[in-house]
């Protein structure tokens, strides 16, 4: 075992870290945790994205801060009015990293593009099972179906054809999973017999370089002098693993790290009052919720999930656990969504009414449920478990005794998408900013199978007209009026008790210039620079 | 985890002569001041146990919407409504202590037991029948020890799902081959003595000989271990709370409140230090009182 | 002695086995698999879930995936991280010299603090010293160390700024692993200040893990010097009216060394149980840490391979000190 260690020390290194000169300018970014590897493909964490992202180009790119897909290393692009061609003129002298297993000899062009996708694609493409066969994002974005060829008319000249017209296609170019690997690096690996490498020790056209990767300690990046669109500001970047979420900010309190993501609620407070640090927010487009199981008693009776939503203390849920990082929700989409509709009135907190409710329904003498409370943390919701003891104790005022339940994270989701449960706590993070992607994938007929995503087995006819019309239509200002009407009906019939959306903060301290918030979570660093 | 760290007699140090008569134990017993005040913290958790809904001056679980994250009384922003302050979402911390320590005995009482009985039998059959079924037994129990016991009792858990009964059971397992290792150890040890060669000679079948003759006999080290194992227990359970696959909330377990107010650590230590304290406590109050019964009862390191 | 040797060494292989046995058929009880936790909110379409099963081999009868298991294992193959993707073994190796490092310090800190306090309190007995060291040992033995360390890390790093939070070294040292081992790495490199960097960074995980230690080596070593000081030739040696210095130093305390070695040695195991928590306080990139993510994932090569190598080096150990111990005292060796 020659290669002692995970620790992918690359290049000529060694020479030069000894010798960081003077006054050079590093960014130390406390990431939550280690990259699973540097092959985004295959993999579905944050985490692992922003570590490869810094290192590979995109044939497109979204607008750092933006959705706005912008050029990389396509210039330009022309697409047919049948929306089913899509031709990308690349762009020209851009330089591969090196590393010492490797010196390119030849500049980027279309043979790596069509290589990075077959990869994916194509089961006989002898990199298709290298690393894992499990490319996820170009399956779960409908790739296989939606491609019908891809062909290179130059060296510098592409087209993708498409089965059918697909608006978000340009978007999904832009996504983490499409980076563009090098063919001739893949080549000379695959003859060394080292095909991993290629995914271990990656070479890309990006603006920074990978000089270490310690697992569980350090991922070490370098500006790469030759990157097309001119050498990053910083010098060199690290992101230091620290999992701890109160241990990152000790840290970024004592200058010891510039960035960090997943601030503790609990400690928001000192962080907006420390002089030397810059908290940045931005409403994240997600959703917690608490979901009722409407095929099951007691909550099949629409009283009684009323009742409930009347029950739990929402502040007190928003105050304790959620704090300054999140926003009482009333409907199943972000406010910052397009269609949102603000007129709607949130259940009151009125456990009062709650009783006289469920009386009603004839549960005078109470009832008892389960809860279900994810094991995990979320990104919508900070600590599940937390927030369903807050809603026992509320729930125990108004007779209603509920056991709180939770299972291991993808036993838990997959129960839930069966529908076993009577109440549980879930949540969704959008991908590309349309309401359909909540108010139908959510919560539409379709999904309320056994096995969907609606979990709260919820199939209202009237609603799912609206949504099902919706989808189809073109006009947006039509659109828009379906879905507020499908707000509506979804709050009357209270198929969830709607938590929270958290928000996105993001303390920097205050030497980092021109640090930008990306709407999908994600970290990037070229751009940014230390005063 | 390692209550066989401690200077427990090995059960080859095990007493060989009649049993003490308890009031020349409870002399010796009394004579270590150490013993004597790990027995008095013990009754008093015991009695905060039985009593904890009159001693506790709120419900365990009751939450207060009003009152996150209090400090305690002494503090500015604290009062004495509550007295060590409340956690994340408004519970009094005192009364939760109060109503975990019911927990935590019964964890520490509950795994001694099951660990006791069964290892005891295990560890009888496999001094007593030997051959393969002893081998077996052993070479099972010298697997469970190899394993960190942390690790061991993480997989269990991970297998039963989390929670109160399956942490307890896992401990149980974990912490098995010591018992069994000093009741072998002590049949093997007892079954050439002459009052166990003249029992079988007067005829005494097997099953008698190892509860009638030989299990009085080996009491006393047992006992000792006991003692040691609950503040083991104790702290294995708390430790899987803490890793969050002990105790489920709200329960109010030590070691699951510890995990709770763990990010809080910057911002409130109340809600961290104390329910380590009590643990601490707790398991040092069972440890004296194993120090004092194997001084009491072993009369070779009496000197 | 060849045969004891041999009768030990043949013992660890029944052993050896039972452990592939329960790491492999233990983790597969656990429910959940890797894939469905894998796929977060989204879950995974049915027939691809099934397809990448049949790819990891998890569609096959239990014992035949064991004998694959067993057959790769006999070529020194323990698989792949499922989530990484990477060879177990490699992860292993890149973690396991933070652990080794972390546990010889914690266990060097209960030798240099433990022994004398032993010594002391041994040749002092009953005195209000004595009393004092026993006491402390005693709370040392019942510390849950996993608040241990939150409330050193509250006063140290946090109250008085002296240690760091966390990690290894700081970030702007950059060592290249030659060992592994940092505290040696920091010195081969030429970089000034590394080598203070990362002795900041392992004394308090250091002192967290090796309280448990600590406690029980003082313990040891009071009571077996007072067993040594209590036997004939003791009161021979001081009847000869040789200095208080020597008799404590060269007879009584070697011979109550071997002793307190022993249960060093045999603790191991326990010292990984330890490892475990501090690791996961203090995120100390080691095994503990990793093996606890891989459960949490439901990642089973990890969980197999890591679960049989610690059982390895456990075990290694154990007979090494078994060895040792029968080679100094030969009646252990012919009482088995």
């Amino acid at each position: 075992m020659k290669r002692a260690s995970l620790a992918v020390v690359l290049g000529a290194a060694t020479a030069l870290a000894a010798s960081l000169p003077a006054g050079a300018k590093t960014l130390v970014y406390c990431s939550e945790g280690s990259p699973e590897n540097f092959y985004p493909a295959v993999n579905t964490t944050g985490t692992s994205f922003d570590a490869s992202s810094q290192i590979y180009s995109n044939i497109v790119n979204f607008e750092r801060g933006t959705t706005n897909v912008v050029p990389d290393l396509a210039e330009t692009w022309d697409i047919t009015p049948d929306g089913k061609t899509y031709t990308f003129h690349l762009r020209k002298g851009v330089k591969w990293h090196s590393n010492k297993v490797f010196k390119p000899t030849r500049d980027f062009n279309a043979d790596d593009v069509i290589f990075s996708f077959e990869r994916q694609w194509k089961e006989n493409n002898p990199f298709f099972r290298v690393t894992s066969s499990n490319h996820t994002y170009f399956n779960d974005m409908g790739l296989p179906k939606l491609l019908a060829s891809l062909d290179k008319i130059d060296d510098y000249t592409i087209r993708f054809t498409l089965t059918q017209p697909e608006a978000p296609f340009l978007a999904d170019l832009a996504m983490p999973f499409a980076a563009i690997q090098s063919k001739e690096y893949a080549d000379a690996m695959m003859k060394a017999g080292t095909p991993d490498k290629l995914d271990q020790e990656p070479i890309g056209t990006g603006p920074f370089y990978l000089l270490q990767y310690q697992k569980d300690a350090i991922v070490r990046y370098r500006a790469f002098p030759q990157y097309y669109a001119g050498k990053a500001a910083l010098d060199d970047l690290v992101f230091a693993i620290t999992p701890d979420a109160s241990v990152r900010w000790a840290k970024l309190q004592k200058g010891e790290c510039h960035v960090m993501p997943y601030p503790n609620p609990a400690d928001i407070d000192a962080m907006r009052k420390d002089p030397n640090v810059q908290v940045l927010e931005q409403p994240g487009l997600n959703i917690g919720y608490l979901a009722y199981n409407t095929k099951r008693k007691p909550f099949d009776d629409v009283r009684v999930r009323k009742a409930l939503n009347m029950a739990i203390n929402k502040k007190a849920i928003i105050d304790a656990v959620y704090l300054s990082t999140g926003v009482a929700a009333k409907n199943p989409i972000p406010p910052t969504m397009w269609s949102y509709n603000d007129a709607i009135k949130d259940d009151p907190y009125d456990p009062e009414g709650a009783k006289k409710l469920l009386a009603e329904a004839g549960f005078a003498n109470g009832l008892t449920t389960d809860l279900w409370a994810m094991p995990v943390q979320r990104p919508y919701n900070p600590n599940a478990r937390r927030i369903a003891e807050l809603m026992q104790a509320d729930l125990a005022k108004v007779g209603v005794k509920a056991e709180i339940k939770s299972y291991e994270w993808g036993e838990y989701r997959k129960r839930v998408q069966d529908g076993e449960h009577q109440t549980a706590m879930l949540g969704w993070t959008g991908d590309n900013g349309d309401p359909d992607n909540f108010l139908h994938t959510l919560l539409g007929c379709a999904a309320a199978e056994k096995g969907g995503g609606n979990t709260a087995k919820w199939c209202d006819k009237t609603y799912d007209d609206l949504v099902t019309k919706a989808k189809t239509i073109t006009d947006k200002a039509e659109r828009t009026k379906l879905y507020e009407q499908a707000q509506v009906v979804f709050k009357e019939q209270a198929p969830w008790f709607t938590i929270a959306h958290a928000v996105q903060l993001k303390p920097v301290r205050k030497e980092v210039v021109d640090f930008k918030l990306s709407p999908f979570g994600r970290h990037t660093f070229y751009g940014v620079s230390l005063k | 985890m390692s209550a066989e760290l401690l200077d427990t007699p090995s059960a080859s140090a095990a007493p060989a002569g009649p049993p003490h008569p308890l009031a020349e134990f409870w002399t010796s017993f009394r004579a270590n001041k150490g013993a004597v005040i790990g027995l008095a913290l013990i009754v008093a958790v015991l009695l905060m146990a039985v009593f904890a809904d009159v001693v506790a001056p709120h419900p365990p679980n009751l939450t207060n919407d009003a009152a996150f994250l209090k400090p305690p009384f002494w503090q500015e922003g604290g009062s004495l409504t509550y007295p060590l302050g409340t956690d994340a979402i408004g519970r009094d911390i005192l009364s939760r202590l109060i109503y975990g320590a019911r927990l935590s005995l019964s964890i520490g009482i509950a795994v001694v037991t099951v660990s006791i009985l069964v290892g005891t039998m295990l560890g009888l059959i496999a001094g007593f029948v030997g051959g393969a079924t002893g081998i077996v037994i052993m070479r099972v129990m010298d697997i469970i020890l190899t394993l960190p016991s942390l690790l061991l009792a993480i997989v269990i858990v991970a297998i039963l799902g989390p929670g109160l009964m399956n942490a307890m059971l896992a401990v149980a397992v974990v912490v098995l081959p010591h018992y069994v290792r000093i009741a072998r150890a002590a049949v093997i040890g007892e079954k050439s003595k002459d009052y166990v060669t003249a029992a079988r000679v007067g005829g005494a079948g097997p099953l008698r000989l190892m509860v009638g003759e030989v299990l009085p006999n080996c009491a006393a080290p047992l006992i000792v271990q006991a003692s040691l194992g609950v503040s083991t227990a104790i702290l294995d359970a708390a430790a899987l709370g803490f890793l969050g696959l002990g105790a489920q909330p709200p329960a109010p377990e030590w070691g699951t409140m510890l995990a709770d107010a763990r990010e809080f650590v910057l911002r409130a230590w109340w809600v961290v230090t104390f329910p380590g304290l009590v643990i601490l406590i707790t398991v040092l109050a069972f440890n004296l009182v194993g120090d004092g019964l194997r001084d009491a009862l072993d009369p070779k390191l009496k000197r | 002695m060849l045969r004891f040797l041999l009768t030990r060494a043949s013992l660890v292989i029944p052993t050896f086995l039972g452990i592939t046995l329960v790491a492999f058929f233990l983790i597969r009880l656990v429910p959940g698999d890797p894939i469905e936790t894998m796929a977060g909110e989204r879950g995974i379409d049915p027939a691809r879930h099934a397809a990448l099963r049949t790819e990891y081999g998890f569609d096959k009868p239990l014992l035949v995936q064991y004998g694959i298991y067993l057959e790769r294992l006999a070529h020194g193959d323990l698989g792949r991280s499922i989530s990484t993707k990477e060879p177990v073994i490699s992860e292993f190796a890149s973690l396991f010299p933070a652990t080794v490092e972390l546990g010889v310090c914690a266990i060097l800190f209960a030798l240099l603090v433990g022994l004398p306090a032993g010594i002391l309190a041994a040749l002092r007995r009953n005195s209000v010293f004595d009393h004092g060291v026993m006491g402390l040992s005693l709370t040392g033995y019942s510390m849950p160390i996993f608040w241990w360390g939150l409330l050193l890390i509250l006063l140290f790093s946090v109250q008085l700024g002296w240690t760091p939070v966390s990690g290894r070294i700081d970030v702007q040292y950059f060592i290249e692993p030659v060992t592994g081992f940092l505290l040696i790495d920091t010195l081969l490199s030429d970089e000034s200040g590394a080598f203070r960097s990362a002795l900041s960074h392992l004394v308090l995980p250091a002192i967290v893990l090796g309280t448990v230690p600590l406690a029980v080596i003082a313990r040891m070593t009071r009571s077996a010097m007072l067993e040594v000081l209590g036997e004939d030739y003791m009161r021979t040696a001081r009847a000869k009216g040789l200095p208080a210095w020597r008799i404590v130093g060269l007879h009584a305390l070697r011979n109550a060394l071997i002793p307190v070695v022993t249960v060093i040695g045999l603790q191991v195991g326990v010292l990984f149980t330890g490892a475990i928590l501090t690791e996961t306080i203090f995120s100390w990139p080691g095994i503990g840490k990793w093996l606890i993510e891989a459960i949490g994932r439901r990642d089973y090569p990890v969980l197999q391979g890591g679960i049989l190598l610690i059982g390895a080096v456990v075990m290694a150990v154990n007979l090494i000190v078994d060895l040792a111990y029968g080679l100094v005292n030969p009646r252990i060796r012919h009482a088995r």
